[in-house]
Parts: C-alpha cells; structure tokens; sequence
C-alpha cells in the first residue's frame, strides 16, 4: 500500500483525471467544493463537481482595465490567471445577515443561527493565500476576532496551485508572494503535462491522497515543475518597487499625483472590491413597514463611496483625490504598521479591473519619480 | 387603527409610462401591510374612491410637460406634507426630455396631424423645477423594494437607506462579471447611481443611467475612457443621452462628446 509512504510534506504524482476523485473525497467528507468557472466572458469562483466544471484549455489576457479569455487548445486547466472574483467572498461575503430582531412588546434578538459553510477551495494562487493571510490577521487578531469569519476560516480546506503563466498585471514577485505556494494550505497542484504534482500540506490531506492512485513524484516531473516556476519568476507583465514604501507615501501627501490621479479615478470603488484583501463594510438596518421586525445586515462597503467617509457635519474625504490617496496610503503605507505587512499582494486585480485603466504599479513609480525630481 | 389615524397616501400621474405606479402595485408580498399601514386617499390607478386632501405622504410619477400640469403640480404641492418624485420622469424629465433637445412645435408638426389642438411646454422638466421636492427616487422603473425603504424610513421617522455609491459596486456584490473591462462594452455603470441592482450588466449589456448620475460622479474620465470603446460611431453619447439625458451631468458629457464627434468627423473629411 501507497499509506505508509505518504506523510506532510511529500510529493507525488496525481493522474489528472483523478481530481474527479479528490473532489468526490472532499465532498465525502463534507466539503462544498469551490473553484474557477467561466462565465460572461470572466472567470469566476463557484461550486464545482468535477474537471468538467474547470475552464479546460483557456488562459486570460489582462492589461489595465482589459480581461480576454483566450482559447488554447490545450488539456490544461490551471494557467489561466483569475478574474475580479476572490476567495474572500466565501470568507466574507459581500452580503451577511448578522442578526433578525422582532419587536413583540419589547425586543428579542436572534442571532443568524446557520452554522458556518465548509468549503474546499480548489486552485488558490500563491498570491491568494497571502491574501488570506493578511485578512486572517484583520479578522481573527486576538483582542479582536470576527466570529463569521473565524468559523469559516477554520472550516477551510485549501487545493493551491502553483502559478506557471502569470499575466500582465501580475507582480506577485515584487511583494514576495509568488508564483509559487510555500504554506498554508491543505494540498499544493503544480499542473504539468500529463500529471498533477501534489505537495501535502496537512493531515486531512494526507489521507485524502491515500485514496487516490498517487505515485511517488519522480525527479523527472519534479524538476519540470521546478522550471516552470523559476521562468513564471521571469514573466511578470509588472514590477512595483517596495523600498521605504509606508515613508513615501505618508511624506508626500500633496504631491502634484494626487492631483492627477483624482481627475482619472472614476471612484467607482471596483479596486477595493476585487482586491482580496480590502476588507471595508457596512452595517445596515432593514425594518419592515410597520416596524416590528428588523434585519441587520453586513456589506462591503469601500471608501470610494462618499457615505463611507461621511460623519456628522461632513465628509472627511469630499474629493476623488483624496479618495484614492487613502487607498494607496492604506494600502502601501498604514496597513505595514497596522498589521506588520502590506496590504497587496501583487495580484493585479484592480489593474484589471479598473474601469479607467489606473495601474497603481505606474502611480507609485510616477510618485517617486516626481519626489525624486 | 381606524383609517383617521393612519398617515393618508396620494399617488398622482403626470407625463409618464404608469410603469413607476405599476411598482408600487407590483409590491404583492407587501401590499396587504402597506394597506394596513396607509389610508390610500388618491391612487386612481389602484382604485376610484377618492378622499380629500390634504394628505401625509404624495407621490408624484411623471414628469411637468403642459401648462395644465405645471399649474396642477403647485397644487398639489399645497395639499402635500411630505412630497415625493417617483421615478426618472419625475426627478429629471424623464425619456420624453428628449425632446428638449430639438424643436417641440417641429416634432408636434411631424407627429399630430392637428397640432393646432394640443397644449405643451418648450421642455419636459422634472418635479423639482416647479416645486419643493421632499425626496426623489430615481428609477425607470424604480425599485419597488427601495420605494417601501423609503414609506418605511417616513412611517418610522428615520432616514432611508438610498444607496449613494455607484452601479460598479451593485455589479461587485452581486458577482457579475464586468462587461467593460471583460467585453470591451461602454458602461455608464461607474458614474451612475446605484439602486436598480446592475440588472443591466448582470444580463450583458451596458449600464445607461436610468437611475440618473451619481452625486460624485467623473464625467469627464468617464467619457473619455467610454468613448474608446464604443462600437458603433457615438455609442456612450447615445447611452448618455436616454433615460436621464437631460440632467445637467448627463447632458454636458453628451454634448461634449457631440461636439467631439463632430470635430473628429471634420478632421477625417
């Protein structure tokens, strides 16, 4: 038996029609299974049953605010670079209802009493699990934890994949997140020609595997995932300087760029929304008409919507500019302090996905080249 | 509750489709409460009976185009507490202000056989021209579930939850995927309000403004990153230029691009 030699940590050989099998095991066990579809000329992340279900033969084109699905041909299902959608969605998702309450002669409050989902994220980039990293460290800090989140995020199973064809708005080199998945998740796919490769990375894992016809990786295919990761390292279609980051932006706060920038910015708020890490919301009430049940709700929310900044007596950010400085400011600069890291994780998605085509790759390095001057 | 004591409801009809009255009957679910809720005074649409006014809450659909409804509309502003512009008609002239931009007698002509009958203003023009407007809800149609928020809010005397972001961030929750940025399609998603829920990009076309520009909204980048991508000569000004044409956002961005139109044609002459 194929048991005894499998442990946390090692590598083998999954034919690719097995994944089938894997998702029929992580089912088994309970698991929703989630991962990349097409749909609208996009990619999204949605449930999925089988190889079927994966874009086969598909890769993305992107440049800023361009997304094309290109038709390769190829019995490949992982080189294509993901659309807006992000994982977070499924650890915070974009509408919650947080509790009901219903007036009958004094109020009583019910809690939404739905235990959390168990998902099985299948094709999660190295620049994605940063991601849930750095949300982790918003959502689950010790004097401070969201219970919605918590309970999801211990829920999680995590299928990685390593990144073999970044497109070019990817800079996950630059912020150290990529292309390769070094930790944080369950089993880690590098998807080569006729085979997966798989690294175990947790006990669930592990015995998974132990179900299914995995070999032992030979070096032959070892080596061939090692080459495509050392060229991916090469290809990525853009570059951010991080050097002294937090310092340049938080010493340059009227710099001619602002200015500039803020007449571009639709304020839109698409950015923050498909950012991965982005975590801003909003808490609504719903009441029916006659006022005795009432529902709250959690939203995402950004503040590039002017409600977000709005206080009591004004807006602290009434201009588009400022608007944008504080995404960049936050981003690049407070979230280091905040949370010892910084908030990208070079996945390009609002380079993609900005309607106006702003690169924040190109705002930085304008910023420095102006502070320079 | 006897009917005395429950806050009396007008919905009036001016230039318009009926559609935005057709929401609020549309409300089935919520009908029956909003019956127990209101005395519904004056809503011809739903039924006959009529009571004097005045009355706590008026809706008005529609938007001022003859000179009998701009005379009617000062009147029923002196019998209404709390004033409502219901829909796109309403509360910025609505898709008959299309006219606006050409000759009415000229259109009259070309239309009726006996103009000479017919009484009309030079423009089709919102509520909030002729009278003070307590609150407006954008909308062709408007949302029926936004139009109850905001009986709610007034039954409950809090403010109502009217969304003041953009159509971008309907698209976001919802997961639809953007047709901008994946189809190459022009949008007016990003500068225009949200509260419909991105019907129209969630069904694959581009967003044209039927819930009127946002209050922050950048016309100018707007256009000029539309503009490239439109597929046929003048697309993003023909989507500028419908349901909320001529609300002054809307309308400058679209004679702009009319007039940077015409200057390209010239040049390729």
């Amino acid at each position: 038996m194929i048991e005894r030699h499998l442990a946390i940590s090692s590598v083998v050989s999954l034919p690719k029609t097995e994944l089938d099998a894997l998702l029929a095991g992580l089912r088994h066990n309970g698991y929703q299974t989630v991962g990349p579809c097409l749909k609208d000329e996009g990619l999204v992340y949605a449930g999925i049953e089988s190889l079927a279900d994966l874009p086969r033969g598909v890769i993305s084109e992107q440049a800023a605010g361009k997304f094309r699905l290109v038709q390769t041909g190829q019995e490949r299902y992982f080189d294509i670079i993901p659309g807006g959608q992000s994982w977070k969605q499924f650890l915070f998702p974009p509408r919650l209802t947080l509790f009901t309450a219903q007036k009958d002669g004094r109020w009583r409050i019910a809690p939404d009493g739905e235990p959390a989902p168990r998902y099985a994220l299948i094709g999660v980039r190295a620049c994605e699990l940063a991601a849930i990293e750095i949300q982790d460290r918003a959502f689950m800090r010790e004097d401070y934890a969201d219970p919605i989140y918590r309970a999801r995020r211990r829920n999680l199973f995590i299928v990685a994949v390593n990144c073999l064809h970044p497109a070019g708005t990817c800079f996950c080199v630059s912020l150290g997140s990529g292309p390769r998945a070094e930790r944080g998740y369950d089993l880690c796919l590098t998807e080569l020609d006729d085979a997966f490769l798989v690294e175990i990375g947790s006990e669930l894992g592990r015995s998974l595997m132990t179900e299914l016809a995995c070999e032992p990786a030979s070096a032959y295919l070892q080596n061939a995932a090692n080459q495509g990761l050392e060229q991916a390292v090469k290809q990525m279609g853009r570059h951010l300087d991080t050097s002294d980051l937090p310092q340049l932006l938080a010493g340059n706060l009227d710099a001619e760029r602002w200015e500039q920038v803020g007449k571009r910015c639709l304020s839109c708020a698409n950015c923050t929304l498909v950012c991965p890490t982005c975590f801003c919301w909003d808490a609504t009430d719903h009441t029916d008409l006659l006022g005795k049940v009432t529902r709250r709700e959690r939203v995402w929310d950004s503040f590039f919507n002017p409600a977000f900044s709005y206080f009591a007596g004004g807006n602290t950010r009434p201009a588009i500019r400022s608007r944008y400085r504080q995404w960049l400011t936050h981003k690049l600069g407070a979230w280091k302090e905040q949370y010892g890291t910084l908030g990208c994780v070079g996945c390009g998605r609002c380079i993609t996905w900005c309607p106006a085509g702003i690169d924040l790759t190109e705002e930085i390095a304008a910023l420095r080249e102006e502070v320079e001057a | 509750m006897s009917d005395a004591k429950k806050p009396s409801v007008a919905v009036y009809k001016f230039s318009s489709c009926d559609g935005c009255q057709l929401s609020l009957l549309n409300l089935e679910d919520e009908l029956l409460d909003l019956a127990g809720a209101l005395d519904i005074a004056y809503f011809l649409e739903a039924t006959r009976a009529v009571k004097p006014g005045p009355y706590d809450i008026t809706l008005v659909e529609g938007s001022v185009t003859t000179p009998h409804e701009a005379e009617r509309i000062r009147q029923i502003r002196s019998e209404a507490r709390f004033l409502i512009a219901l829909g796109t008609c309403a509360t910025g002239g609505g898709i008959q202000a299309l006219r606006n931009f050409g000759n009415a007698d000229e259109m009259a002509r070309m239309v009726y056989a006996h103009p000479e009958y017919l009484e009309y203003l030079d423009k089709s023009t919102a509520i909030a021209e002729h009278v003070k407007v307590d609150l407006e809800i954008w909308g062709c149609p408007v949302n029926k579930h936004l139009v109850l928020e905001c009986i709610a809010a007034l039954l409950q005397k809090r403010k109502p939850n009217l969304p003041q972001y953009t159509v971008c961030m309907e698209c976001k929750l919802r997961g639809t995927v953007c047709v901008t940025v994946a189809q190459g399609m022009p949008c007016l998603g990003p500068a225009s309000q949200a509260g419909c829920g991105a019907i129209c990009p969630a069904n694959g076309r581009g967003c044209y403004g039927c819930f009127g520009p946002a209050g922050y909204a950048n016309m100018e980048s707007l256009s000029e990153r539309m503009h490239t991508l439109d597929r046929f000569p003048g697309e993003t000004a023909l989507l500028l230029r419908n349901i909320s044409g001529y609300v002054p956002a809307f309308r400058k961005a679209a004679d702009e691009l009319h007039i940077a139109n015409a200057a390209s044609q010239k040049e390729t002459k």
